[in-house]
């Protein structure tokens, strides 16, 4: 049987990706958001996942305002990182996981979460910076990829309650899924940020740390704070964070937190980054 | 009966909601099609001849022409489509973002490196009832 095992949360800041491109993570700005990611890469490396389910935000990459998906999952072969406008990130080429990808769209859909399957599309940012984060710079990912984009550019996105819940339907899904296969689950985006007008640069230190808390402690409650307190305590594009949600809905109720790391300023963002851990899944 | 807007009284932002949604179609089309390194050529090659061939309206097209993205997104752009224009000029979001809120780049940079922009006052809009 197929197990969740871990759970990542980590900031998808395109800056990081192109302080690693253009070889600047030694920068004295860089070093210290790198350096919250040296455990996550040894502890990656003794993991060895076989697969990703990896939830991010598309930024207006694959999907245009043509198709807004609320929730759409990766089913294809393989995915090309997106020209975002300055060019392709020279970083591997995604390989999915289709036979797991159509399980789980199956049983989630028939758990009642209507999820749009895609089987073309590119992956922008939001889903190699995490990866470049946490496996630095190799030749090939070193393993499968499902991505599951959430709509969080179009308002309204889901809510975290929905975000949650369907967390919880995803672990249902990967667990009835017939073959030995060590899945992590990566929430991705936030945290407290502003891109846009003049608030853009807004930080709410206070309320992305309490905000780590109670997804680690407090997660059922955390899961109905509303749309309107993520604007307005941790910005316009702090509401990414409901995408933790669904990391932290498909984990057990109680977790172990391996790794912690919260830094400020990475571009226009607050840099927040945990490992969580189900504790029934060791043998 | 209107669509409630709990978000209208947050100062300095715009959420990009069904009306900028349809107010914005064609601008954020436009900045769509940047993607491709071939009309991102063309555009540099002629700005306005470029921006012609879209359906979009005059205030849509002076936003971008002068690179005014608090212009353009009350025109009804949205940031993640506006990061293709300022992509195409090679201008990181860091310094595209410090142009929207009136503070120089270095200013603006520095606000950063000292934690941000600051929550307190900056909840609500100052003529809202919550302030």
């Amino acid at each position: 049987m197929a197990r969740i095992t871990a759970g990542v949360t980590t900031s998808h800041v395109p800056a990081i990706g192109a302080a690693l491109d253009n070889g600047r993570s030694a920068d004295d700005y860089w070093k210290p958001v790198f350096a919250g990611y040296e455990f996550s890469k040894e502890w990656i490396k003794a993991e060895k996942p076989d697969v990703i389910f990896l939830v991010y935000n598309d930024h207006a990459s694959a999907f245009s305002l043509d198709l807004i998906p609320t929730f759409a999952i990766g089913v294809g072969e393989r995915y090309e990182p997106a020209d975002e406008g300055w060019g392709r990130r020279p970083v591997p080429t995604v390989e999915g996981h289709p036979e797991l990808a159509w399980h789980i769209a199956q049983s989630v859909i028939q758990s009642n979460f209507d999820l749009t399957m895609v089987n073309r599309m590119d992956v922008d940012h939001g889903l190699t910076v995490p990866l470049s984060l946490m496996f630095g710079q190799p030749d090939a990912w070193p393993c499968k990829v499902i991505p599951f984009a959430v709509n969080v550019v179009q308002y309204p996105p889901p809510s975290g309650r929905r975000c949650y819940e369907l967390g919880k339907a995803l672990r249902k899904a990967v667990e009835s899924f017939d073959a030995d296969l060590n899945v992590q689950i990566w929430g991705t985006g936030g945290m407290s940020h502003q891109l846009q007008g003049p608030r853009a640069g807004l930080i709410n230190a206070e309320f992305d740390n309490q905000f780590l808390d109670r997804l680690i402690n407090d997660a059922e409650s955390l899961s109905h704070v509303p749309h309107i307190d993520y604007v307005r305590e941790a910005g316009s594009e702090g509401i990414e964070l409901v995408m933790w949600l669904i990391m932290r809905g498909a984990l057990e109720d109680r977790v172990n937190c391996l790794h912690r790391f919260y830094h400020v300023p990475a571009s226009n963002t607050a840099v927040g980054h945990l490992i969580l851990e189900n504790t029934g899944n060791r043998t | 009966m209107a669509l409630e807007k709990p978000y209208a009284d947050v100062p300095g932002t715009i959420i990009f909601d069904a009306d900028m949604s349809r107010k914005g179609y064609h601008l954020n089309q436009f900045c769509m099609s940047l993607m491709k390194a071939e009309n991102r050529a063309k555009f540099k090659a002629d700005e306005r001849a470029f921006l012609d061939q879209w359906p979009m309206n005059e205030e849509q097209k002076q936003g971008v022409l002068t690179r005014d993205y608090n212009r353009m997104m009350a025109a009804g752009g949205n940031i993640y489509f506006l990061a293709k224009i300022f992509s195409t000029d090679g201008i990181s979001f860091q310094d595209a973002a410090s142009t929207m809120t009136g503070m120089t780049v270095d200013e603006y940079k520095q606000m950063m490196l000292n934690g941000g922009r600051s929550i307190e006052g900056n909840r609500y809009k100052e003529n809202s009832n919550n302030g």
